[in-house]
């Protein structure tokens, strides 16, 4: 799939997440921005849950930039890739 | 650096910084010191006037130089304005190296933070909330942090663990020979409990009041014997808006109401709701709504507790004007309808912060509690209570009477949601130990509640089918399934910054320095 | 009103399926993660995740993924879980068929329903989404909500309209405006209609819930009104907030005296059938089996309230 635009899904409400996605600069990867309160101590895992969602989607250069209110895994993933979607679309 | 592990498996550094700590050992198992510490006679003769007019003249007149230790207290809360005052003209007439020892340290004490960074502030002795915990656990302070319960500071200052060379007494009212009260004037913040053992056991107390009154004032709580200077100035010592809320709101949170349902529930379950009983709880959402329902539980069964105790709050006064308690025990205030109820029923009675808790006294008021409901930053799998430490590893709160109320209550009731954010409550190992499991008896969550196998209370609570239990380890797990897994170990650098010290003066834990994200 | 398309292989509805409690039907708004994670905490019988009106319109595709994602991964012990899908008449109700069927809640929660032709056509358009996913057709069940005065008079039609549907309900709002009536406490404006619907339901072998009550603040109002759709026959009640899930389980709640009697009565027909005796007698009346399924009914939510 291709970015065609910046996107956002999610909020900033408590237990939830704000994705912003946007192009990566080429050859850059993917990129996750992430402000957590849980940063320390589950940091490795929220960047890996939206790696997973990023994976499915085969999108090469991207920068996520996630700001995270204490959300879990299913919003996490949710908003990731809602913010993917509408995005590419 | 030798260690030594205390009885709830915590390594204990034998030493640090010259300071030799002794493992915490088990309840009553330290042996305790033979007297008490003595504070330095003064002398006041016929005709001597104590009255100052400005806060330099007062520093200079209590004697402070390099090296000594200062203390506060905490009534004024988020609207405190003296300690960064006092410490502003401390600054300007350069002295250096002081031990800080307040009763408590707030967000609003932030300035502080460059002080600590200038070696004004080198050693710290309390519980400490905000930005200067923050500083502490980034390294900045020169010296250690000892962090103590409310009745263990009073102990230490009493035993002279703390001992403490120049009080500083922000006084709502006093008279111009030195006698205070907390429930008058424009920064009435009910008692002054918490400064009770500083007034009989500092060297020098200064009183700093912006409302004075011809003597003898009334309500008097700490009186002119103790103290030895009076300073009335116009700058305002505290924010009256910081100071109290107005009247505490029941929460309207359903996940916080069912806990406090269910924290009742377990009050009832265990018998002692009954002719006499016994209770505190604090400010928090909870805490309230546990007040509130257990009220309501109280009328329907004709129920006369003897004594709710305070941190009082409007909803613990409403109790006491039912007659559903006899009397308030009191050593804060949290909001107007509690300082209003403490000045005008004489059944509000105000108590010290040694008569409250310390465990060094012929006995303190914790010892005769029914039940106490508390909250808690972390528990783990043992029981053991994290209320200092946050999920990053650094000192961002005090420990208040949680070690005090929970260890002298017949039933301890930590009340909690199971997750804050994406963090777990419910953990293997908390990450610091603020109250040692055995004092604690039941944990009440929204995903359940579970008790303590080795708690008095395990069999009779356990017997009651009113109530469904899980294992702590089950709501370990429940939690842990919520947030993915176990949380990844906080990393720490090797320097020890704090000190967490048992209400006895053993150490439970050390916290070490945080390293920067 | 045979379901030509998956007539054959089709999960039929059980017994349990059609008199399982159901006192509580709780929304959630899908876009709202807490509300979500904290759904199965608050005693609820059945949550309804709410796709349509708890969401504002441009939130329709994060609110999908959001259920979609919470009904896959989070664990809501013994609460029934179901998902009130956007209606047919919208360019959400494909997407939203196609995203929660795979994530398998109890039942769709289908609103607007109008005859029973269209609750055919979703039932089937159900089927082909469970047969790509591999689900055993006719395993998700449905309740339509009936939000107009064309829906009410076709009630007895869609209540046997496919084998999915377990129970249906009034939706309160929507009705009294096309109706013309004016929404009262009493209720006097829907009276014909819930007396309709529990007929319907009943004749259908189903479960018929009532609707909302709005006022979150009115804890006794929503009591009263509660025993008065206990009276008529309902088998729960949706709500929108969790302070409102006591009081509608304490209106739901039997006396002594109902509890003791159904329990006598139940013993004495299990006993003759035991004994294979055609006739029963309890209090001098002769017992049938409407008065057994009865105090079965009331013997389980007895049960019930000991638990919640």
């Amino acid at each position: 799939m291709k970015i065609v635009r910046t996107a956002q899904a999610g909020t900033l409400e408590s237990q939830d997440v704000l994705i912003t996605v946007q192009k990566g600069k080429p050859n850059t990867g993917l990129v996750i921005e992430l402000d957590s309160p849980s940063a320390v101590q589950y940091g490795s895992k929220i960047q890996s849950e939206i790696e997973t969602i990023v994976m499915e989607f085969k999108i090469e250069d991207v920068h996520i930039k996630a700001i995270d209110k204490g959300a879990l895994g299913f919003t996490i993933k949710a908003r990731t890739e809602v913010a993917l979607k509408r995005a590419c679309e | 650096m030798e260690y030594v592990e205390n009885i709830i498996g915590r390594k204990i550094p034998k030493e640090v910084n010259g300071r030799k700590l002794r493992p915490f050992r088990g309840i009553g198992m330290e042996p305790i010191p033979d007297r008490k510490t003595a504070t330095k006679i003064r002398r006041r003769l016929p005709g001597e006037k104590k009255l100052l007019k400005s806060i330099e003249e007062a520093i200079i007149k209590s004697g402070l130089k390099d090296g000594m230790t200062i203390s506060f207290h905490h009534h004024f809360r988020g609207g405190d304005k003296l300690m960064n005052m006092i410490f502003k003209q401390i600054a300007e007439m350069g002295i250096k190296n002081l031990t800080l020892a307040p009763s408590s340290i707030h967000p609003v004490h932030a300035p502080l933070v460059k002080y600590i960074e200038e070696g004004i502030i080198t050693n710290i002795q309390c519980g400490v909330t905000g930005p200067v915990g923050d500083a502490i656990s980034r390294g900045k302070l020169k010296g250690l942090l000892i962090v103590r319960s409310h009745g263990g500071r009073a102990r230490a200052v009493e035993d002279g663990d703390c001992r403490i060379d120049v009080c500083f007494i922000g006084a709502p009212t006093a008279d111009e020979f030195g006698n205070l009260n907390g429930v008058e004037g424009k920064q009435a913040c009910g008692p002054l409990g918490y400064m009770v053992p500083d007034a009989q056991y500092a060297d020098m107390v200064i009183a700093v009041t912006n409302n004075l009154v011809p003597f003898p004032c009334s309500n008097i709580s700490i009186n002119q014997n103790h103290v030895d200077y009076v300073v009335h100035i116009k700058n305002p010592i505290g924010d009256p808006a910081g100071i109290v809320s107005g009247t505490t709101r029941i929460t309207r949170d359903p996940i916080r109401i069912k806990i406090a349902r269910n924290c009742v529930k377990v009050i009832e379950a265990s018998g002692l709701l009954k002719k006499g009983f016994s209770f505190q709880s604090g400010a928090g959402g909870i805490s309230l709504a546990v007040t509130q329902f257990l009220g309501e539980r109280m009328r329907e069964k004709e129920i006369q507790g003897s004594f709710g105790m305070g941190g009082s709050t409007s909803a613990l006064v409403q109790l006491l004007e039912e007659g559903l308690f006899k009397r308030i025990l009191d050593v804060q205030a949290f909001d107007r309808e509690a300082i209003r109820s403490l000045k005008d029923n004489s059944s509000h009675i105000e108590i010290g912060a040694s008569q409250y808790a310390n465990i060094h006294s012929s006995g303190a008021a914790v010892n005769v509690l029914d039940t106490v409901v508390l909250g808690a930053t972390e528990v783990d799998i043992d029981f053991n209570v994290n209320v200092v430490t946050e999920s990053d590893g650094r000192i961002l709160h005090g420990i208040g009477g949680h070690q005090d109320t929970s260890e002298g209550a017949k039933l301890s009731i930590i009340a909690i949601p199971l997750l804050r954010g994406r963090n777990p409550v419910i953990v293997d190992r908390v990450t610091t130990v603020t109250t040692p499991g055995m004092n604690i008896n039941v944990i009440v969550t929204d995903y359940g509640i579970a008790l303590n196998p080795k708690s008095p209370y395990y069999r009779r609570l356990k017997r009651k089918k009113t109530i469904q239990y899980k294992t702590i380890k089950e709501l370990r797990d429940i939690a842990y399934k919520l947030v993915g897994g176990p949380p990844d170990p906080i990393p720490f650098k090797d320097r020890i910054v704090a000190i967490i010290e048992h209400r006895d003066g053993t150490v439970l834990d050390v916290v070490r320095q945080a390293k920067d994200k | 009103m045979a379901n030509k398309k998956t007539d054959f292989n089709f999960i039929k509805k059980t017994v349990e399926d059609v008199t399982k409690i159901r006192r509580t039907r709780l929304y959630i708004p899908g876009n709202n993660p807490a509300m979500i994670r904290n759904s199965p905490l608050f005693g609820a019988d059945q949550i309804i995740f709410d796709l349509e009106d708890g969401v504002a319109v441009n939130q329709k595709d994060a609110a999908r993924i959001l259920v979609r994602n919470a009904l896959k991964e989070l664990d809501f012990g013994d609460t029934e879980v179901t998902v009130r899908i956007n209606s047919v008449d919208t360019e959400f109700f494909e997407k939203d068929i196609n995203e929660i069927i795979p994530a398998k809640p109890y039942a769709i929660v289908f609103p607007k329903a109008e005859d029973e032709k269209q609750l055919l056509d979703v039932c089937n358009q159900m089927g082909v989404v469970e047969e790509e996913n591999n689900i055993p057709i006719g395993s998700i069940k449905v309740t339509p909500i009936i939000e107009s005065a064309w829906g009410i008079l076709r009630a007895e039609n869609i209540a046997i309209a496919c084998d999915r549907l377990v129970g249906i309900s009034p939706g309160g709002e929507d009705l009294t405006a096309d109706l013309g009536a004016i929404r009262t406490l009493e209720g006097e404006e829907l009276l014909y209609i819930r007396s309709k619907l529990v007929l319907a339901a009943r004749a259908a072998g189903i479960q018929v819930f009532d609707t909302v009550y709005t006022n979150i603040r009115d804890t006794e109002g929503l009591y009263n009104q509660t025993k008065r759709i206990v009276r008529m026959g309902f088998d729960g009640k949706a709500c929108i907030h969790p302070c409102q899930i006591e009081p509608i389980h304490r209106a739901f709640m039997p006396s002594e005296r109902e509890i003791e009697r159904a329990e006598r009565i139940v013993e004495a027909y299990t006993m003759a059938q035991k004994e294979g005796v055609g006739v029963i007698c309890v209090d001098n009346r002769m017992i049938d089996v409407p008065v057994v399924k009865q105090s079965e009914r009331i013997l389980k939510r007895a049960e019930a309230a000991k638990k919640r």
